[in-house]
């Protein structure tokens, strides 16, 4: 007992010495990196250390996906659950390595080798199926690839000594314009600063008429003058790097390509607002970055462009963390990325008050995307007035756009704001296209009469995903797969969400099992107003947009599912009966009922 | 001059500070709520206490009240949104009222009375959850369980003790107790702590006291939930 206790203090303890308790995420990821699982004896010592209550830790592991309370397998295999991945065979192939492998979907192996699950979109959608192994990504998914993996997890062989071949990652960039074509040179945005002075860059960036590439499109300039303004003792920068959305990718490539101008854009901004510490919250699934973006890190504090007395100012002091995430999408809402930055769980803060005033640790905090800061580098070198003049008169600038699904050219494209939709769709070779779903699942759906929109905050604002469905897809599989999404994510915090996000997945499964009637209609209508009324957050708001915009827009697509007039009960007893016929190994006409088979 | 908002047409003072749901019963005017115990500071996740500020929806429970504005509460849309969500507390956990001990002092079940609900209405969850009888003095029947984390906020924010918490995401959101066995018995857990005395449906029982009150006289028997403000349950 007091062996294995030392265990895990031999581990525990230089990764403890390093954090203070409010990076309990931090610790619990770098615990489970070194256990393979976060062990109940790691729990104890933890929360001795920290002196936090073992159950503040356990319900801090339970919130995220990647962490495990339990031995997960030393081979935990994610798939990638997009629908682009469906779409390009995904579920074929998952189902093959669990045949392969002898493993049921979601449970540990009988010998405790591997699991095989789903997970929320990886963000590689241009080069999909995609999978997570042991948290690495692994794309390009193909029969013979899979087989390949099979084998190695049957023979044991360490991730580490995979093929390196199976781990490549493209960055796919199609288009380039202002930002992605910049040849931006490290420390020339902070030597434009610093001649220009505080005040004035802010007023550039403030006459940029920048806004948040999040989705939300809040003025950066307002945003950065408010924390300024704001009454604290402390303030903070941080870099929302938590890409959940399914379908997009760009702040992947950004981060793999241009990760100066990021960091550069939060150093500009600390200067602005006075902070002194930034953090990057990196989500899990891009871990894999985390070596690199490190050296990035490193790099510039040898350049004297991180760290103290930055390009030899001595009042210039600023420094960046990496956070890593643990798989919950939600952590992407600002405020509940700040609660999972203080190592709580990730669950949406009241607002207000909002993060300008009381952010990290209740203090004054800027909170954007990775293109915003990457944007405000590229604006403090080139003035405000510059930036202004591209794109729409509300929207300045770019957007980077992550274009998926059916379409020959897959990959990230960089258009000046006010491009049509039927642009794009001509740019990235898509053909006999049925609808695009801008903005992931809690976007828009459009089908071909709205394809001269325009992307722009005032018509379709977007976060960057693109995804593109031709005419051979369903349309009502696509909404299904996405409110599964928004119930796999759902904080569980309130209960419309919570319960309501279930609801939905179960109604929109029994239409898909042949149960549906104009009914089950009227019920999603009634469930979308409440959602929409009465959620805490953004993810309840739009979790039944997918369903309701597929029900306007592409209705036949439900009409073949509306197998009933009237109303039917959901539950089917032969169906109900398929757990006994797994246990049995069954599947004869004996083992089901004679009801369902005519 | 005496700050007021208005709450169906009713005049409503508060002082600075106070959210509408607050200030609401001070002037003696039921909200309907379940996470809301004025004891402890506002969480707002229940919903139940959704009211339109101004014509847009928000938790009374957590916004601020503030002079001139228009609250509406006691509407048809709104308790017909009430409704649905505590169908969906009643089909997301197992709810069995004619053979629970809190029947008649339960919140959940006094709220659904008040708000009319004739059914559950939606599919039943049948969750699996096991009871936790291991406390000799108390059961924790997670059955019931609505997450309104007030015993989470009774036992870390007045007993100082962190007995309860969150774990979980999602529809998967549970209730866990401190300790490495996570049964109850192994906790610093006593009857004298607030979080023994605050969950306002069933999922904290003392043992050996069962229907020590007959069915039919207890708190919500005899005057219905609106009937106080906030609801005061008999000491059992």
């Amino acid at each position: 007992m007091v062996c294995q206790i030392n265990t895990h203090a031999a581990y525990l303890d230089p990764i403890l010495i390093r954090h203070r308790p409010s990076d309990l995420l931090q610790i619990l990821i770098l615990a489970q990196d070194h256990y393979g699982y976060i062990h109940s004896d790691a729990i104890d010592h933890i929360s001795a250390a920290l002196k936090l209550p073992r159950s503040k830790i356990e319900g801090v592991a339970g919130f995220y996906s990647f962490l495990h309370l339990q031995p997960p397998g030393a081979y935990r295999v994610l798939f990638s659950d997009n629908i682009t991945d469906r779409m390009s065979g995904s579920v074929a192939l998952m189902e093959s390595m669990c045949s392969q492998l002898w493993v049921e979907p979601g449970k540990l192996s009988e010998d405790n080798l591997l699991s095989i699950d789903t997970t929320s979109c990886t963000g590689m959608c241009d080069q999909g199926p995609a999978m997570l192994v042991n948290g690495l990504a692994i794309n390009r998914l193909t029969q013979d690839r899979a087989n390949a993996i099979c084998e190695l997890i049957r023979e044991q062989v360490p991730v580490s000594a995979w093929p390196a071949v199976f781990f490549s990652i493209e960055d796919n960039i199609q288009r380039r314009d202002i930002l992605l074509d910049s040849h931006f040179q490290s420390g020339s945005s902070l030597a434009a600063l610093l001649l220009r002075g505080t005040d004035e860059t802010l007023q550039q960036i403030k006459a940029s008429l920048l806004r948040g590439r999040g989705g939300a499109g809040f003025s950066s300039g307002a945003k950065w003058e408010l924390c300024r303004q704001a009454a604290g003792d402390a303030r903070f920068v941080v870099c929302n790097a938590d890409e959940g959305e399914p379908g997009t990718f760009k702040d992947r490539v950004l981060l793999n390509n241009f990760a100066d101008m990021v960091f550069e854009g939060m150093t500009l901004c600390a200067r602005i607002i006075g902070a002194k510490k930034g953090f990057l919250y990196l989500r899990g699934e891009y871990r894999y970055l985390l070596n690199h973006l490190q050296a990035v890190l490193q790099r510039r504090r040898q350049q004297g462009l991180l760290g103290n007395d930055i390009l030899g100012h001595a009042d210039f002091n600023f420094d960046i963390d990496i956070h890593l995430g643990a798989g919950a999408y939600i952590c992407g809402e600002e405020s509940a990325l700040i609660e999972s930055l203080e190592g709580k769980r990730g669950t949406p803060r009241n607002r207000p008050p909002f993060p300008v005033t009381h952010g990290y640790l209740n203090m004054p905090t800027v909170v954007n995307n990775v293109e915003t800061f990457a944007a405000a580098s590229l604006i403090a070198l080139n003035g405000g007035a510059w930036y202004a003049g591209i794109g729409t008169g509300a929207s300045s600038g770019t957007k980077i756009l992550s274009v998926s699904g059916d379409c020959d050219c897959p990959g990230i494209y960089e258009y000046p704001y006010g491009v049509t939709v039927a642009q794009v769709l001509d740019d990235c070779g898509a053909r006999d296209t049925q609808a695009v779903q801008i903005s992931g699942p809690s976007g828009v759906c459009i089908a071909p009469d709205e394809f001269g929109r325009r992307i722009a905050f005032e018509d379709i604002p977007t976060a960057g995903s693109f995804m593109v469905f031709d005419k051979t897809r369903d349309m009502f599989e696509v909404a299904r797969n996405f409110v599964h999404f928004f119930k796999h994510e759902s904080c569980g915090f309130c209960t419309p969400c919570r319960v309501g996000t279930s609801l939905l997945s179960n109604m929109m499964d029994k239409l898909a099992n042949g149960y549906g009637s104009p009914y089950d209609f009227a019920e999603i209508e009634k469930l979308n107003a409440l959602l929409q009324s009465t959620s805490h957050c953004g993810l309840g708001h739009s979790a039944c947009n997918p369903v309701l915009e597929t029900i306007a827009k592409f209705r036949p697509a439900y009409d073949t599912r509306l197998a009933h007039k009237d109303f039917v009960p959901s539950f089917d007893l032969d169906r109900a009966l398929s757990q006994a016929r797994q246990m049995t190994g069954r599947n004869d006409t004996g083992a089901h009922l004679e009801r369902s088979q005519d | 001059m005496i700050n007021t908002f208005t709450l169906d047409g009713m005049s409503i003072p508060f002082s600075e500070g106070q959210t509408i749901i607050q200030a609401a019963m001070a002037a003696g005017v039921y909200i309907p709520h379940l996470c809301f115990n004025p004891q402890f500071k506002p969480h707002g996740s229940c919903k139940l206490c959704t009211v339109k500020v101004n014509g847009r929806q928000s938790s009374s429970c957590t916004h601020q009240a503030l002079s001139g504005m228009v609250v509406e509460s006691n509407t048809t849309q709104i308790n017909d949104e009430r409704r649905m969500l505590l169908q969906m507390l009643f089909v997301e956990g197992n709810h069995f009222c004619p053979s629970c001990e809190k029947s008649g002092n339960c919140q959940l079940q006094a709220t659904a009375y008040e708000l009319h609900m004739m059914s559950p209405h939606f599919d039943q969850f049948f969750p699996d959850r096991a009871v936790d009888a291991s406390h000799p003095e108390y059961l924790l029947d997670f059955n019931r369980c609505i997450l309104c984390s007030l015993c989470v906020r009774a036992s870390r924010d007045v007993d100082s003790k962190n007995v309860f918490a969150l774990s979980g995401r999602g529809i998967k959101s549970r209730l866990i107790v401190n300790a490495k066995s996570g049964l109850l018995a192994d906790t610093d857990f006593c009857g004298d702590d607030k979080a023994a005395n605050v969950c306002p449906v069933g999922v904290i029982l003392k043992k050996r006291i069962g229907f020590a009150v007959p069915i039919g006289q207890r708190s919500f028997d005899e005057q219905p939930i609106s009937a106080s403000p906030h609801p005061v349950m008999k000491e059992v």
